[in-house]
This record gives structure tokens, sequence and C-alpha cells, in this order.
């Protein structure tokens, strides 16, 4: 790891002022179980460390009156999923979060860290690049090994998948992510947080070097059937294959309207509208739900090594569908 | 003049119960120093610049930039140019090293230092020998009895290809050393993570041009070996070089990436078998055609057909070199993938004819040899602990839903004879005892069964017996490998009890007015046999000894037969496989497994708990995944080389065949042996599941996938 300057702020003010115009000034720190890792690999290698787990305000849970809820950006991963009112008001937040990773990353990361991780593209990580080019600008996924990379958004120049969990299910559930930078207050629905980049220093999120996440909010649940599932291949402390989060809005048995998402199968958390123009108008049976999952993957696209995940996102998709349909009966 | 033999059972106080390892409490409570923890006054870190590419030649090293830092007090270059070390063949092979006041300024220096390479073409992936051109080097053709006349009599012949990948040995604690110059820069002291403290001395001495009295080995625990610590490596050797030039002990151990790139690799196989059989489920006659990775060496010829003496053989073998750190001993060599081939194949045969592979294991044992029944035995208990009668279905499970459960086994051997090992006993007078030798504990409990024979025969507890090991100063002792340490050790140590218990006898008979042949130690006394009132207890016996301590050597080989080799095993396999995902579970594995006269019977089933383990590990996750192109290795990390956490082992049953049959043929070693059929017995289990084969380890989603398209697909 190399040296840098660190910096413990108390308020959000102060944090983003010791941030910098360049990604390369200052990295945020929270949890650290992802940046600690990039830094001692020397894939970043920030001037400075902003230490933002001594700013109160971007701690806590709260349910308001509307039935919406808040969550700071530093609220651990662990902490979601232990919160009492969320395991009654939000049960699919509470048990997504409490499948994430293994207990240590539960413990030490945060919802912000969650939804601002790096992707965890081998290439990428032995220091080839977001991008993952070699010396000529050759892309080395599409022609490397490309077993755990993307299916869907894949026709370049970004392979890699987007790693999280949480953002997938807020995408589904139709959340905002506020931030702050030194112009003030942002927000920005969680959809548009992720983003796919284009050219090499490009970002994967919706976020300027001196922004941090403050907080992301909900929208009350009422009225909707939510589920995540998720296919990994060990039950200890693993990443998974493919995940799906599926919000469904009922009117009787038929499905009103659904929100269906997929994670670790393209750049960032996909969105399938074939999937859910599939469930709308429909009651969901083991048949609607394969036909949903069938829909989310109608537009994917193996890169050679990963034709498998096409169908554990199908399978993810059908799953979470039954699962959340399960929680209306 | 002692008998030289093991106890019988009503003797044995110790020897054989399950008793906990005297080590166990300082382990778990973090005051059990690892090499890794040494840390010495005035100590500096040392760190190696490696090489980027799989082949490359260094053309030029600029060391300048590093050496004006401050703080940076040794550089040595290990990758010479215009010398024949300046060929690197994998990446991570060490180019310079450095040693300063502390690892990030150690780091600083490496980025400051510059290397031109001249990049060479490179194979990294494993690549069939048809591809492979000059790298593959193949050997004859061998045969045994009549193939073609074997293949002629088959009824029935079956085809399958199978292999398992390189995997790396990640050992938790890592390769390294501290290495320290004593006595003005005289003597080495090497504080050296190794699974052979006594046998590194001369290996360190070596290179250094020192003689090795000069060199001292110490190391009180390890964090995993399995094989590929048998001595100092060229980095330990740098380490000393460093030491030297700086004056202050140097410490070098691997960062977990380079741990898994360049600290060994157990070679890959694969094969295609063809196998001829009788509609009764005789095999008649064996091919196959294998092929294999494991750096420059290319790995090994796997020993195929396993255990399984079929009378008509005919086989052909081609290792191919590749540009991967290098293979190292990976516990039990060559023993999983000729497992893993074997039993994948055999199995597929009983598929092939209906039969249940229990019953075609059983048609067939006469051809595993002399341990026939041992193995029959062995299936027939591995089977009563897993429910097979009750449990196996013909392939494919036909149930509804998409998990489908499926049982598999498999057998292996292992050989485990003792290695020489002499140990020192010491009395003092005042009854105190300690046991002094060069072995190590590899993390199998070595203390505790040199604790437990010493007390057992000289009737003491185990707490009045001092076990001093892992220092090269104490009398030599083999090293951990091959699983011949509980052979050797335990020889050598009853011997060493057997001799000086001869002489307290001696001393003590006078005043027991006995004759030494007639006394005995039992429960902290000497006594007369034919009238134990007549007692001394062991510290007044020991008084007799006057103002001078007995030591006494002990030795192995020695007189008696206390140990021997060859071990038979079977496990059994129940699994669960998700069909729409090919996500594999573990329910349950049993191992029944015979390895002569136990010492310590928790520490012996703690072992094939974790060669369990380990095979789960590399049956389901384990994969050294290298990059064709770039030539690096794409997973150097805990997170994408997957090990078994608890919740993916699901429950192991351990048996130990003990008791008559077993015992009297003395201690035979253990630590192989049960890690050699996890592979094929969990595949075997998957194929049972679903119905068809997967044939390459690890089991992975992708592959369980593939297997169920190619099935779907027709064949």
């Amino acid at each position: 790891m190399r040296a840098f300057e660190y910096a413990s702020p108390t308020t959000k003010e102060q944090a983003v002022g010791l941030l910098g115009n360049n990604w390369t000034d200052a990295d945020v720190l929270a949890g650290g179980t992802d940046l600690l890792a990039l830094m001692k690999d020397d894939i970043v290698a920030p001037k400075r460390l902003v230490n933002i787990k001594d700013i109160r305000e971007l701690r806590g849970i709260t349910l308001g009156s509307d039935r919406s809820l808040r969550m700071g950006a530093l609220v651990t991963i662990q902490e979601l999923a232990d919160d009492p009112q969320v395991q009654k008001a939000f049960p699919v937040v509470a048990k997504t979060a409490g499948e994430i990773a293994g207990p240590q990353i539960r413990n030490m990361g945060t919802v912000g860290g969650n939804l601002c991780q790096r992707p965890r593209c081998w290439y990428y990580r032995a220091g080839y690049g977001l991008l993952a080019k070699d010396k000529s600008g050759e892309p080395l996924v599409p022609s490397g090994d490309n077993r755990y990379h993307a299916i869907l958004g894949n026709a370049g120049p970004a392979y890699f998948v987007s790693p999280s969990t949480l953002g997938t299910l807020f995408i589904a559930l139709g959340g905002t992510v506020r931030l702050f930078g030194p112009k003030g207050k942002r927000e920005v629905p969680v959809e548009k947080f992720f983003v796919i980049p284009q050219k090499e220093g490009d970002r994967e999120h919706d976020l300027k070097p001196n922004e941090i996440v403050t907080e992301i909010v909900l929208p009350s649940l009422a009225g909707v059937n939510a589920a995540t599932y998720e296919v990994r291949q060990k039950d200890a402390m693993d990443w998974p294959l493919a995940l799906a989060s599926v919000a469904l809005s009922l009117n009787g048995n038929k499905v009103r309207s659904a929100r269906v998402v997929m994670g670790y199968v393209a750049p960032v958390p996909w969105r399938s509208k074939e999937a859910e123009d599939a469930l709308v108008g429909k009651t969901i049976t083991e048949e609607t739900a394969k036909a949903a999952g069938d829909a989310a993957v109608s537009g994917a696209k193996s890169l050679g090594r990963n034709a498998y995940k096409i169908q554990l996102a199908r399978v993810a998709v059908k799953r979470a569908v039954l699962a959340a349909a399960g929680g209306a009966k | 003049m002692a008998e030289y033999k093991w106890p019988d059972a009503d003797k044995r106080n110790l020897i054989g119960k399950r008793i906990s390892r005297i080590d166990g409490p300082f382990k778990v409570s973090g005051r059990a120093k690892y090499s890794f923890d040494v840390n010495r006054p005035g100590m500096l870190f040392g760190k190696i610049v490696r090489s980027p590419h799989a082949h490359c030649k260094v053309k030029s090293i600029d060391t300048s930039a590093a050496e004006a830092m401050p703080g940076v007090k040794a550089v040595h270059i290990v990758a010479q140019p215009d010398t024949p070390a300046a060929e690197l063949k994998w990446v991570g092979a060490s180019v310079v090293a450095v040693a300063a006041v502390d690892e990030p300024t150690a780091e600083d220096a490496m980025r400051a230092i510059k290397v031109e390479y001249e990049v060479l073409p490179h194979l990294v992936v494993d690549t069939d020998p048809k591809t492979a051109g000059a790298n593959a080097v193949p050997a004859n053709e061998n045969k045994a009895g009549d193939p073609d006349k074997g293949f002629a009599d088959a009824e029935v012949t079956v085809e399958g290809d199978y292999g398992l990948p390189v995997i790396t040995h990640c050992c938790l604690e890592p390769h390294g050393s501290v290495m320290e110059w004593e006595d003005d820069g005289k003597n080495v002291l090497a504080h050296l993570s190794t699974q052979a403290v006594s046998g590194s001395v001369a290996q360190i001495a070596r290179p250094l041009e020192i003689a090795a009295t000069n060199v001292r080995v110490q190391q009180d625990h390890i964090g995993g070996g399995f094989g590929s610590k048998f001595g100092p490596d060229e980095w330990d050797i740098t380490a000393a070089r460093l030491s030297k030039k700086a004056g202050k002990p140097v410490k070098m151990f691997n960062e977990r990436d380079n741990e898994l790139m360049v600290a060994g690799a157990r070679p890959s196989a694969y094969a295609k078998v063809k196998i001829g059989l009788k509609k009764d489920g005789t095999i008649t006659a064996w091919e196959s055609q294998s092929w294999g990775t494991g750096g420059q060496g290319g790995g090994g010829s796997p020993p195929l057909p396993y255990i399984f003496n079929i009378p008509n053989q005919r086989k052909q073998h081609t290792a191919i070199m590749n540009n991967i750190g290098s293979a190292r001993a990976w516990r039990a060599p060559g023993h999983p993938q000729g497992c893993l081939i074997t039993m994948s194949a055999l199995e597929d045969a009983a598929a092939a004819l209906n039969m249940d592979p229990y019953d075609f294991f059983q048609k067939n044992i006469e051809m595993t040899g002399q341990r026939a029944q041992v193995y029959s035995d062995e299936l027939k208990m591995a089977g009563d602990l897993i429910g097979w009668k009750k449990n196996w279905h013909p392939r494919g499970d036909k149930s509804a839903g998409s998990i489908k459960r499926g049982l598999g086994l498999s057998i292996h051997t292992w050989g485990g004879q003792g290695h020489p090992s002499d140990c020192d006993l010491t009395i003092q007078p005042d009854g105190s005892i300690e046991l002094k030798m060069g072995t190590q504990d590899l993390g199998t409990g070595t203390r505790t069964a040199l604790n437990i024979i010493v007390a057992d025969t000289l009737g003491l507890p185990m707490d009045a017996v001092k076990i001093s090991i892992g220092d090269s100063r104490y009398p030599t002792s083999g090293g951990s490998g091959g699983s011949t340490t509980i052979g050797g050790i335990s020889a050598s140590s009853r011997r060493a009890s057997l001799d000086a218990l001869d002489q307290i006898f001696a001393k003590a008979a006078p005043a027991l007015d006995a004759k030494p042949e007639d006394l005995e130690a039992v429960s902290g006394t000497i006594r007369v046999k034919s009238n134990p009132s007549k007692s001394l207890t062991w510290a007044q016996a020991c008084s007799k000894l006057g103002a001078t301590p007995l030591t006494v050597r002990g030795k192995n080989p020695g007189p008696g037969n206390l140990g021997s080799q060859g071990v038979g095993g079977v496990q059994m396999a129940d699994i669960s496989v998700d069909i729409e995902t090919g996500v594999v579970r573990m329910n349950k594995m049993v191992s029944v497994q015979d390895c002569g006269l136990i010492i310590d019977l928790k520490t012996a089933e703690s072992q094939v708990y974790g060669a369990l383990i380990m095979g789960v590990c590399y049956a389901l996750y384990e994969e050294k995944i290298m990059d064709a192109k770039t030539g690096r290795m794409l997973n150097p990390n805990m997170e994408f080389y997957k090990l078994a956490g608890i919740a993916d082992i699901g429950e192991l049953v351990v048996h130990m065949m003990t008791g008559k049959g077993y015992d009297e043929r003395g201690v035979i070693g253990l630590g192989e042996p049960p890690v050699v059929s996890p592979g094929a017995a969990i595949s075997n289990a998957v194929a049972n599941a679903i119905g068809v084969r997967v044939p390459y380890l690890p089991l992975t989603p992708d592959r369980v996938l593939a297997a169920l398209d190619q099935q779907k697909g027709g064949k």
C-alpha cells in the first residue's frame, strides 16, 4: 500500500471539502471492505483517505410517517438485516441484506459502500483498468476468461458485472440515493445512479469525485410484494453468480405492475422491461414465472465462457417472482 | 532388555484413547507462535520484485533509486541479467529483493526499481497434447497382460473423459521465514515455516556456502504445508542474503497473491479411459491416454488404473510443461488424480451395466490385491453409515423438483511407513522427563502423540512429560511428508521410553528387593508385578539415579515391529444438485479408514475430518485459473480461489478401523490417504444424482449445467 494522508471529518461539509476534483485526489473510507483491498493491490492509490465514519448524520435507519424507509449511508449491512422496523415494514430488505456475502462483510460493509463498491472483474483487479485492456488497447475480457462477466449490456467497452446486491434490490423498490457535494444536496433514482462507463477513466456511478452518498430512501412498500433470489455457489462467504430482485403490485391474483432487476449480469443492475411486460396482467404460476425468466434473458449473450450465467439469471428471475408472489397469498 | 512392542489393548492407558491435543488451547487463544509471528529486535522486512510475465528474460535491472531511499537497508538481485538465472518461467518468479525498515518502505523501494524484460512465448492454461506442441513430452506406452484380448473378451466397453485442474496448496501461513545471523555473522538462525526442521539445515547451508553445522532451524508451529514446505525456498535463501548484507534479521513471507502463484501447484491430470467388461460386471481390460500440466516439470503420471489391478492394460501419459509456478507434492501426490480418473471410470462402467457400484466394486474387489478383505469390510461399514442400500438409486434421481440427490463412493490407498527418527529422552533425578526430537508438528498433533507414548510407557500422566520439538539442535527426525511422521516418531519415542524404563527398573530393583524384569510402571509407581504393594513412587525410583540424569537415545528403524505400511480407505458422499442452477451441496460424507494402531483417536479422526474438508474444496471449488493471454493467475486471492466454509461442508462421519486385525500392524501414517477419495466420491455422487457424468473437477455450476445440456441434447 502506498502512503496516504488520512482525514476524519465530523460533518459532511468538511468531508466534501476534503475530497478533490479528481478521483486520484482522495477516496472515501466507510466500511473499507473493498477500498483497503483495492489499495493493497495498488489498483487505487488515493493521496488522501477521508474517513466518514465519524459523521453522525450518515447513520441511522428511520421509518417515515409515509412508511418510507431512510437508511443512512453508514448503516452496516448487518444493522439493516437486524433492524426490527426494517424486518417488519421492508422484510425483503432485511432478508436480502442478511444473505449478502458473509458475516465479516455484513458487519463492516455499509449500505452506501454496497452501492459504491468497485467491480470484481479479475482483469480490473489485476491492474488492467476498469475496461480491462492490454497495452495494445485490446480488450482482455471477450477473448479471455469471462466466466464471471456480463451477459447483458456486454457489447463493450465494459464487460464487468455490477457487484451491488442492494443496488439491484433498491432499483426494484424504486429507491432514491441522496448525494452531497460542494454545491449541496442532489437526489438520483438508484436506477440512474449506476451507469455504464464508455471510456477508461469513467466511473460506473453517477458520482463526482467530491460527492458522498448520504442516504438512501425507499418509498412505502404498501401493496408491493417483493423478493430477492441469489444464485451463489457457496453458502459460506461468496459473491453471487446471478441474482434477481422482483417487486410486484397485485390486483387480486393478477400482476398490476412489476419491477424486475437482475444483479451480477451486466455492468449495471439490469432492469428487464421484457420480464416486467411478461408479468403484467398475469397470475403468477410456475409457467408465468418461467416466462418472465425467459423474457429477462431474451437479449442476453454469452461472451464465450459465461453462457451458463444466462440460465442462472433466468432461474433467479423465475424464483424471485415465485418468492414475491408467495408473499401475496 | 526391553521387548519392543506396543502394549496389549488392556494395558493401554493413553494409547488409542480420544485425547485432546496439548497445544489446542495455545492455538485457539493465539498464544501459539507460528514462524510468521516471529519478530526480532531490529528486524527488517523483505519484499521481492516479481516477474509480471509468464516467460521472459531480464535484460537490465536498475536498483540505484531504491538503494538511495532512506530506510532501504539491502538489495539483492536474484535474476541477474546475462546469466541463466535471467530467464524467468512464470509470473511471480523473483527478480530482485529488498530489505527495508518496514513493509511500506520496502514496497516503495520495489516500485523504484526499474527492470527491463524481453517477453518470450508462454503456455499457462491446460492444453491437451495435440495443441501443446513442443511443450508436450509423451512417455512410452505401457502394457500389462494382453489388452487386445481383454477388449476382445469384453461384452461391453465404456469410454469416458475425466480430469481435474491445477490447484494450489493455499497454506494459511504463507511460505517464508525470519532469517538472522548470530555470533558476528557466523551462524544462521532460520525461523522457517517448514515440514522438515532437521532436513532444512543442509538446504540452507549449501546455497549460502557455509557449513551445515552453522545453521539452526527453529519452528514451533506451522500454518499448513500439505507437501509444499519441505525446505527453504529461493526467497528464504534470499532473505538470509539480505540479512547478511544488512546485518539485521530479515522477515520474508509471501503475500497471499504470491503464495497462490508461486508456492505450490498440484499438477492437473486428464484422461480418456476405455474399460472392457463382462455383463456380469467382471472387468477385463483398461486403456487410458492421460496428460497433465504442472509447471516446468510437467506434472507426474498419475497411478492408473488406481488400486484395481485390471488384468489387461494399455496406457500412455504425456507430461505438458507450462509456465506456472512449480508443481509441488500435494497431500498424496498423484493419488487424488489417479483416484478421480479410475473411480469415475469404474462408476460409469457400473452405470452402463445397470449395476450398483457398491456391488460392482465388491465383485471386483480381489483386483485390489492384499487388502481386498479390508476394502470389502470398509465398504460394508461405510455403506451402513450412509445407508447405501436404502438410499442408493440407479443413475438419475427421478423424484420431482429441481433438487436431485445422489450417492457416490470411492476407495483409496497409501503407504505410510514411518521415517527415520532419533530422539533423546532425559529423566532427571527428581523424576521430571523431557523428550527432545528434531521433528515438527505439521498440525497433525505430533506433540500430543509423543506425549501419549512416553507417558503411557512410563505409567505416568500426560503432564509429567515435557515434549520439545521444532529445533534442528534436537536429534534428527524425518520431514513430515508421505504420512511418515507418526510411524517414525512413535517408534523412536517408544523405544527410548522402554529403554529408559529398563534403566529405571535396574536402579529401583534393589530398593524393592526384586529383579528389574519383575517390575512394572503403573499409575506413577514402579512396582513388583506379583506384589503391587511393593512399590516406589516414580520420583522415589528416579532419585536412585543419584546426581546424574539419564538420557536414552531412541531410534527408528530399530528392534521390534512397531509399525508397518499400506492402508485402505473407503469414502461415500451424499450430495444434492440443483439442476436448474448446477449448484452442488454436500449433505454428508462418510470416511472409513484403517491405519494400524492408533495413538490418539481424536487427532487421527481430526486428520480425516481435515482431509474431507480439503477434499470438498477441490471437488467443488478449487482451481488455479490462468489467463492464456497475459499468462497471469486470475484468482490469486481468497475471493475467487474458493474454499469451502463451514456452511458448505455438510455432515462428516469418520470411522476408524481399529482393534483385532488392525492394531497388530503397529503404527501407520494417516495424513494423506483420506484426502484421495473425496473428488471421486463426490463426482460419482453428482453423476448418480443428475444421471450424467460431469467430466472435470471442480464441479462448478457451469460444468454441471454443461453436462446436463449435453445430456438433454441427446447422446
